[in-house]
């Protein structure tokens, strides 16, 4: 007969073995928690290059970008107050649409926010606007209501509902 | 400061494929620890079995690539580890019961996996999207009802253990519970996309819940009644929950109504106690169930009450496989199964496989969320809960919890019916999830077609 001990070890071998593969798949449903990265970022980091260098141009899913961020106008988007308070997003020249529906790119939580509220471009010239999308509570760029696109800057404050944003370089 | 940015879903196929390899080699060493502790050397068979098993995983794995290369890549590590430690079990009852390999169960339910897994494979590929299976939701209703009743028919419906869940056409016996289950949850997701609105907006609040119009109660009266009809003329405790449970889940994901819930509950706890005070069988049951170790209990049956000693001889760490006596319960390879894995693997490996099964439901339920058709939701969120009700069902049995049924533990027991519905449940999980998963064609990059330029393609 086998000694005891090798059984014992198979034995207590077997159940760690179903405890290592639970914990693996376990580790690799963590990502699952999360549904988006956070990635924690110095305060400001004026030493990053702010356009890639031609030869990662290619890559696999960035495409070429026709128009890059200018280095003059705001290239985030900061909550500063309200229930996002803290959370930062990149500016997209084509537009970042904030407002509580799904598919906007700041879902706000935010009862006085309408579906499609606002909307921040980068018009031909490389000027960046704010546009109102004739939301109900409407959209306050300082202490105005906006009625047109107005042009922003790094520094301008805007505020939706409860919800306070600053643009950052 | 930190910053917020959408990751693109990774397909995970390389982790499902070392996950699956582990799930195998566990299997393996079980396999091995068995031998050893049975015959003191290592099973001649070894190399056979374990490649065999590897290959029938691995092709599925290769499926997954070529047809549903997003999928969730855990559920079929999860499973192909349930799976097999269900044929070590069944291999060891098979060693004391004194049957060799050859014409043992296990050899036998190997052949089921193999044949369910080349289904679940042949699901994937012929069902490419699972809105097809929305075309044949009234289909799936009737085929479902009548699965779910064919046991009643005279000539094929055969009783077994006192209940009447089995038909047998010559020596082939299947269990049509199993595929009903699928059919039914086809059927339901199908019908109460299309109603849930009428079934949600309206109606009165009592007691801080909303409460539907009367006519409105006339599904989920249908349903009860035909859970009823299951647990009064097929004797069946289980399949009759199962059934009914899943609807009413169902119903309370489409609505999100919590009176849903407390009147599905009050409906069947009121069946079942009528059933109690009417019928023979069922009262025999509440006693074996509250009364285990009296000696009318004991007459009836002792069963549970062998399966309750295993699992407490077993104890924290088990005794090890091969080392236990699990075949003095009844049926240990398939009702029992759970007993016979808490007897040889101890509690520590009981509550490995629950969580397994816990996580394999927490997969289903993600897929639910993450895709984005209101069918797939529906669907993934009903398998996925009748797989974790169809583990209370039997886990609450043989643990005193509820009355014992007659369900299988899915993936784990004996029993062809219950993995071919099995596997075919995960294929159908599998391909939603590749659904919810994938990620959207990037709207910015713009389509070929979108950028190509008009072209002349013939003067005259």
């Amino acid at each position: 007969m086998m000694s005891e001990l090798t059984l014992t070890v198979l034995r207590l071998g077997l159940l760690v073995g179903l405890w290592a593969f639970v914990f693996a798949v376990v580790g690799v449903l963590r990502g699952d928690l999360y549904g988006t990265r956070v990635n924690k970022r110095a305060a400001a980091s004026p030493n990053r290059p702010s356009t890639p260098p031609q030869g990662i141009e290619g890559r696999r899913g960035k495409g070429a970008k026709p128009a890059r961020p200018s280095k003059k106008g705001p290239t985030r988007l900061v909550v500063t107050a309200g229930p996002l308070s803290g959370t930062t997003l990149p500016l997209r020249p084509a537009g970042t649409l904030i407002g509580r529906s799904p598919e906007c790119a700041l879902v706000l939580d935010d009862d006085y926010a309408s579906g499609r509220h606002a909307r921040i471009f980068q018009d031909d010239r490389g000027t960046w606007l704010v546009e109102d999308l004739r939301s109900t509570n409407g959209t306050y760029l300082g202490a105005t209501r906006l009625t047109e696109p107005r042009e922003v800057a790094a520094g301008s404050v805007l505020r939706i509902g409860q919800t306070m944003l600053e643009l950052q370089r | 400061m930190s910053v917020v940015s959408s990751v693109a879903p990774r397909s995970g196929r390389t982790t499902e494929l070392v996950l699956t390899l582990d799930a195998v080699a566990i299997v393996g060493l079980a396999y091995v620890n068995l031998g050893l502790a049975t015959t003191g050397s290592v099973p001649p068979g070894l190399a056979a079995l374990g490649l065999g098993y590897l290959g029938v995983a691995l092709a599925f794995h290769v499926v997954l690539r070529w047809r549903a290369s997003y999928a969730d890549p855990l559920i079929l590590p999860i499973v192909t580890l349930l799976n097999g430690l269900g044929l070590v079990m069944i291999h060891r009852v098979d060693i004391a019961e004194g049957r060799d390999i050859s014409d043992g169960v296990a050899l036998r339910q190997l052949m089921w996996s193999t044949l369910a897994v080349a289904i679940a494979a042949a699901v994937l590929v012929v069902v490419r999207d699972h809105r097809l299976l929305r075309r044949y939701t009234f289909l799936a209703g009737a085929v479902g009802f009548a699965l779910l009743l064919l046991p009643l028919v005279p000539g094929i419906g055969n009783q077994q253990f006192g209940a009447r869940i089995w038909i047998r056409v010559g020596s082939f016996s299947f269990q049509p519970g199993e595929i009903a289950k699928l059919a039914l949850a086809v059927f339901f997701a199908g019908y109460l996309v299309q109603t849930r609105d009428a079934l949600s907006v309206a109606g009165r609040k009592v007691l801080g819940m909303t409460f539907p119009r009367a006519r409105d109660l006339l599904p989920i009266l249908i349903a009860w009644l035909a859970s009823l009809g299951v647990l009064v003329f097929e004797k069946d405790l289980g399949s009759s929950l199962l059934f009914f449970g899943l609807f009413v889940a169902m119903l309370y994901v489409a609505t999100e109504r919590v009176s849903w819930i407390a009147i599905g509950l009050g409906l069947f706890g009121a069946g079942a106690y009528v059933a109690y005070l009417i019928f023979g069988h069922v009262q025999t049951r509440v006693l074996l169930w509250l009364h285990t170790f009296s000696p009318e209990a004991l007459d009836t049956s002792d069963q549970l009450a062998k399966g309750l000693m295993g699992m407490a001889a077993g104890g924290m760490f088990g005794t090890g496989l091969g080392r236990g006596r699990p075949d003095l319960t009844y049926l240990a390879e398939s009702d029992f199964i759970i007993p016979s894995f808490g007897e040889e693997l101890g509690m520590i490996g009981l509550f490995a496989i629950l969580v397994l099964y816990a996580l394999l439901v927490e997969r289903g339920l993600r897929t639910s969320l993450g895709t984005r058709d209101g069918f797939g939701k529906l669907l993934a969120a009903g398998l996925s809960f009748s797989l974790a009700l169809q583990c209370f069902v039997v886990v609450g049995g043989v643990t005193r919890v509820i009355p014992l049924t007659g369900l299988t533990a899915p993936f784990l027991s004996s029993g062809g019916s219950s993995l071919l519905a099995n596997w075919t449940l995960v294929a159908i999980l599998l391909r939603i999830s590749d659904h919810a998963r994938r990620p959207l064609p990037d709207p910015a990059a713009g389509s070929a077609v979108a950028e190509a330029r008009t072209e002349v393609v013939k003067l005259p």
